[in-house]
């Protein structure tokens, strides 16, 4: 198990918390409209190539947040405009569009694009200008090294030892514990990352590992790859996959009658898997699902009902709010508290408030004085049960009711 | 070592998913080999296809046969109205790659503005049918498709050796100016052709709203390996995009099952690059 608990100097908590009630829970009578110049908050997302699917979520997660910072007091008591460009799924456009946003749009704070690579093309540029840089979905902690990038998302300095550990656990916990494992994985580096840590943990705890294979990122058949696994029968199947790949892997093994056991998927398009008839009792890596304990947290049900709205007027068919759209939510929340709270919209300072102060947002309270400016580890299981994703482990998230089905 | 079955089961999808290969390679070699037009927005067209059959589908019900007699013959349509810009504006071979990859990019940018850039999935009770024929099983939708590229190579390939237009196609395509001095109207065949070409990207894209989960991106997936397929199976061949398409299939399949699946690009480039070393008489 994770220990989610760490000797933090109380007076930081509650300068967290008061901010974050500041911003979240304070009655609109005593907040000011924003007004005066705008602050102008430039990024990009992934609005066209093979990121999109998931860029899309991003960008309807940012208009909420725009409009609830807006609704509150905006950045200091100015209006917030977010300056949003496509930067193609490509992270040379991503670096190009950043150097703009700074140099010629001018805008005052910049917000991190989705996936490590455009994140990392970002960060460089962030780090020449020294300009903060809240990001959400970079999988590989150990690559954020500008002092100034902060991660919305609770992955943990070293999320290749703490979640597969999480997992074992799980699988250890199971009636009849997965004594045999095949690791499958995409070589997408986030995914691959992940992979080689479940592969060395899995030894370490005496999980025979049958296989170990990597495939390339868009990689068309999975027929001779099902073969290998069908062949190899393991007791679980952990899949390192990026969108749609655990359902092409899934649909494969049942072109050849086999279902696996229990099987894991890292990365994957939620929607299409949960709908899937293939998705039934699947498990998958999150942070959170909008059930409880989660939707307690302050705001998370009216921005779920928003992310609803929105996503179906955006013609999305799977229109509920994930970790994907939390992420960044998350983003967002840190940086209007970082803000509000530093008094200042000057990068250094902003830095500096987030290095010793905790943020309360959707994905609980965040700290950013560990390594490579993470805090605590916080990823959980959820699970397809009866087309819908619930957190199945660690035991305390799992919503009343809800329990991890093995096989 | 794999077992047999192993071996029997990777060569199967290997070779059917090499079907997919080939009946996309079939008109970018016609319309490259015929035409001299490196028509990029052949997978834009396919994918289109796909959406319109996944649309009808989910929203109307229409079974996908009912689609692809729609479909197909729109496709067609379109192909028609891109040669007629081709002819207009005189676009040669270098060019046509130039403007068909704007043409698929806008395309691209259609579908996801209509489709969401979200994945679009065409549920249907025999998505993942399949055969048992002692231990393989042989998938019924990939099966079906590679019968269909079959027939379609196969009657493409006699239509152009055996008829009039197809000798005056071949003709034109050796020589213009000669077939034109025994009365070949190059640019009416060149219309027939350009048709043909998206009407059997139309035939992919039905098979692929039934086979594969939708996005936008996805346009650009199998562009590399069927350009492979393309050259290794000889512009303008039909019987040998197929076969192209099959031997790349079988081959990553193999190398899948064998080696690591990260290996299977390798093999398609590499089999391109020694083909066009070797350069064999039969090809």
């Amino acid at each position: 198990m994770m220990d989610r608990t760490s000797a933090w100097p109380r007076r930081r908590v509650l300068a967290g918390m008061v901010g974050a009630t500041a911003v979240l829970g304070a009655p609109a009578i005593v907040r000011a409209a924003p007004s005066g110049t705008p602050v102008k908050v430039g990024g990009t997302l992934s609005l066209t190539g093979f990121l999109a699917q998931t860029a899309v979520i991003h960008k309807i997660a940012s208009e909420i947040m725009v409009e609830e910072i807006n609704g509150r007091n905006g950045f200091l008591g100015r209006p917030v405009e977010y300056v949003l460009l496509d930067d193609q799924s490509k992270p040379d456009v991503a670096r190009s569009l950043y150097e703009k946003l700074i140099t010629v749009d001018k805008v005052d704070l910049i917000q991190g694009p989705y996936a490590t690579a455009p994140i990392l093309a970002a960060m460089g540029v962030a780090q020449r200008y020294g300009k903060v840089i809240i990001q959400s979905s970079m999988g590989i902690p150990k690559l954020q090294t500008y002092d100034r990038a902060f991660p919305a998302t609770p992955f943990g300095p070293e999320p290749d030892k703490t979640y597969p550990n999480v997992i074992l656990d799980m699988m250890a916990a199971m009636p009849t514990p997965p004594k045999t494992i095949v690791v499958l994985t995409s070589k997408f580096p986030s995914a691959q990352f992940m992979a080689q840590g479940m592969r060395d943990q899995a030894e370490k705890r005496g999980v025979k590992v049958l296989l170990y294979l990597e495939y390339e990122s868009g990689n068309r058949d999975f027929g001779a790859i099902a073969a290998r696994v069908k062949e190899t029968n393991p007791d679980f199947l952990w899949v390192g996959s990026l969108g749609l790949e655990s359902n092409q892997v899934l649909e494969s093994l049942r072109k050849l009658d086999y279902t696996p056991k229990n099987s894991f998927h890292l990365y994957p398009a939620p929607g299409p898997l949960a709908l899937s008839p293939d998705g039934d009792k699947v498990l998958c890596s999150t942070f959170l699902e909008p059930d409880e304990p989660f939707m307690s947290r302050p705001g998370m049900k009216k921005l779920a009902s928003e992310f609803k709205e929105k996503a179906t007027k955006a013609n999305l068919p799977y229109s509920t709010i994930d970790a994907q759209a939390c992420g960044m939510i998350s983003e967002w929340q840190i940086l209007e508290i970082a803000v509000n709270a530093a008094g200042s919209l000057d990068d250094e300072k902003i830095a500096a408030w987030l290095k010793k102060n905790r943020v309360t947002t959707v994905y609980g309270s965040l700290r950013f004085d560990g390594p490579f400016n993470h805090g605590d580890a916080a990823q959980l299981v959820k699970q397809v049960q009866n087309k819908e994703w619930k957190v199945v482990w660690p035991t305390e998230f799992a919503a009343p009711g809800v329990k991890l089905i093995a096989s | 070592m794999p077992s047999a079955t192993l071996l029997g089961q990777a060569l199967i999808s290997g070779v059917l998913a090499g079907g997919m290969y080939g009946l996309l390679a079939l008109g970018l070699s016609l319309s490259w080999g015929l035409l001299r037009l490196v028509n990029l927005s052949h997978f834009a067209l396919a994918f289109l296809a796909a959406y319109l059959t996944y649309e009808l589908g989910t929203t109307y019900h229409v079974a996908p046969w009912w689609s692809a007699a729609m479909v197909v013959p729109a496709m067609f349509l379109i192909g028609l109205a891109q040669h007629w810009l081709f002819d207009r504006f005189k676009v040669n071979e270098l060019a046509s790659l130039l403007i068909t990859f704007s043409f698929a990019v806008i395309l691209e940018v259609a579908i996801q503005l209509y489709w969401t850039a979200d994945y679009r999935r065409f549920e249907t009770p025999y998505s993942t049918l399949s055969i048992k024929a002692g231990p393989f099983y042989i998938p019924v939708l990939e099966l079906t498709l590679c019968l269909v590229a079959g027939v379609l190579a196969w009657g493409t390939w006699q239509w152009l050796r055996k008829t009039y237009v197809g000798k005056a196609l071949r003709a034109s395509a050796e020589d213009a100016d000669i077939a034109a001095a025994y009365g070949v109207d190059y640019r009416k065949l060149a219309y027939l052709i350009s048709g043909m070409g998206a009407a059997y990207a139309g035939i992919a894209g039905t098979f692929i709203a039934l086979i594969a989960t939708l996005a936008p991106a996805q346009i650009w997936t199998w562009l590399g390996v069927v350009f492979a397929v393309v050259i290794i199976g000889r512009l303008g061949n039909p019987l040998g995009a197929l076969a192209a398409g099959m031997l790349v299939g079988a081959s990553e399949s193999i190398a899948m099952a064998v080696l690591s699946p990260a290996w299977a690009p390798v093999v398609s480039f590499s089999m391109l690059i020694a083909i066009l070393l070797w350069d064999p008489e039969w090809l």
